[in-house]
């Protein structure tokens, strides 16, 4: 390994996970966030009995998930400064930063993957439960709100925190628009002091140590909330 | 507010001057294709004998594919790319990693690239071979044993016959994914689909028809896909079982 200069990883560190790490853990967990709401919602349209919603959300979870992911991330890019303009009226694109562009766009994208789980999760409440919610003299909203969809997002939760970990992947392609995200930093440094291997190696090792934790901790969780039937 | 749209630009020369810039991204569609062809044809392969070792006896043989299969899975496909394509080639003999490194283009790319993603797919197609398999009766293994079958041949006639054709149709959709996926290469300097809207829209400045035509070309490979596999799923089905497919996460 002669030649190699590990040091840069610890002159840099601050770096990195001030700016970088902050940017990436921020993204996921608020993109996480709105793409659960979104999704949740989504999946509500989905199940719509009503012809023309279900068509729409099924519509626009199709289209989510036949494009790339980094695609989507350069269309919403250069789509939201339009569409901000188009908001408040300003003749010209207004300036977004890359963090709500990125913030957009993961939990547009996202909302779409989570919509399939929280559809699978309402489909396995047993029909008995919206029955006697409306039995009970409850309205739609009610229904879902205090029995169906607590009841689907705690069987739907070790997928729903699983997706979590791929979003929390994911949100490196933000380097396609040169956010500064973990590696976003990671890959200044490389770039500024020459040293690609050093750097990328270390990023690898990161990446992997808070996925693999978060994923067994998804499955210990996985064992504890299971409901034994 | 308005976008002026101006669809015309798709018939206008390209800068390079190798034809209009529908042609430029329908060329990138086919790198997108080969690319995600060449590399799923290794994931097949690699990710079925991994899935496959991972649900034998030998407990070392578990091990090393678990191992496996961690690595791959908990490191953002964008940082392998990089590691394939900047670290690999340092971490060769000088003159394997030279020859690597001076590859004309798009081959220096494209190698890293195929690599990269048979082997981030493969570690996903071991998950759906060894949850195939698992969700066999255990009689089925029984049965092999109580016959006189060795392990192997009870793999070859009994185990895996079966389980092929149950995880056909979750395979598809990491066919799409392989797809989707090989787009993360742009950032590697290959110029397949998304990369050539991408350098399209720096070109021409036309963002949006630029990235809307991409996405009509996405779209409709998808449908191409689908319809391929739905077919091939209806002639492979296991007659009496109920192709149900398990919720899980993933893109």
């Amino acid at each position: 390994m002669q030649g190699f200069d590990f040091d840069v990883i610890q002159r840099s560190f601050a770096y990195l996970f001030r700016d970088g790490m902050t940017f990436t853990l921020t993204l996921t967990a608020l993109a996480m966030t709105g793409g659960i709401i979104f999704g949740t919602l989504l999946a509500m349209m989905r199940l719509s009995s009503v012809p023309a919603v279900s068509m729409i959300g099924g519509a626009y979870v199709n289209l989510m998930r036949s494009v790339p992911l980094v695609l989507v991330i350069f269309w919403f890019f250069f789509l939201v400064p339009y569409i901000g303009g188009w908001v408040t009226g300003a003749a010209r694109p207004i300036q977004v930063g890359a963090f709500l562009s990125a913030l957009i766009t993961f939990t547009m994208f996202e909302a779409a993957y989570y919509c399939e789980i929280m559809r699978a999760g309402i489909q396995s409440i047993a029909r008995g439960q919206v029955w006697s919610g409306y039995a009970l003299g409850l309205n739609y909203w009610q229904t879902m709100g205090f029995i169906v969809l607590p009841q689907a997002f705690r069987n739907m939760l070790p997928v729903l925190l699983t997706q979590t970990i791929i979003l929390f992947q994911d949100t490196s392609l933000v380097y396609v628009i040169s956010a500064t995200d973990f590696l976003g930093a990671a890959a200044k440094v490389a770039n500024r002091d020459y040293r690609l291997v050093e750097m990328y190696t270390f990023v690898a090792v990161v990446y992997f140590i808070i996925s693999y934790s978060l994923s067994l901790l998804v499955k210990h969780l996985q064992d504890r909330i299971a409901i034994i039937r | 507010m308005n976008y002026n749209w101006h669809w015309k630009v798709l018939f206008e020369m390209e800068p390079g001057g190798t034809g209009s810039y529908l042609h430029y991204l329908i060329v990138g569609l086919g790198w997108t294709l080969v690319t995600a062809l060449v590399a799923w044809v290794i994931a097949l392969t690699l990710g079925a004998v991994i899935g496959t070792l991972r649900t034998t006896s030998r407990r070392w043989v578990v091990r090393a594919g678990n191992f496996y299969v961690e690595i791959f899975r908990n490191i953002p496909l964008i940082v392998q790319m990089f590691l394939w394509f900047f670290v690999v080639p340092e971490l060769l003999p000088t003159s394997l990693g030279d020859w690597i490194k001076q590859m004309p283009p798009p081959w220096g790319s494209y190698l890293p690239a195929v690599m990269c993603l048979a082997i981030f797919t493969s570690v996903r197609v071991a998950e759906q071979v060894r949850a195939g398999i698992n969700s066999l009766p255990r009689g089925q293994r029984m049965a092999g044993t109580a016959m006189g079958l060795t392990e192997y041949q009870t793999y070859r006639y009994v185990i895996l016959p079966q389980s092929f054709r149950i995880i056909l149709p979750p395979l598809t959709s990491e066919f799409m994914n392989i797809i989707k996926n090989s787009s993360v290469a742009l950032t590697i300097g290959l110029l397949e689909l998304t990369g050539r809207a991408r350098a399209m829209q720096e070109f021409s400045f036309r963002v949006f028809e630029a990235f809307a035509t991409a996405t009509v070309i996405y779209l409709l490979t998808n449908l191409v896909v689908v319809l391929a596999m739905r077919a091939l799923e209806r002639k492979v089905r296991v007659p009496g079982l109920i192709g149900a497919q398990a919720v899980q996460a993933g893109h």
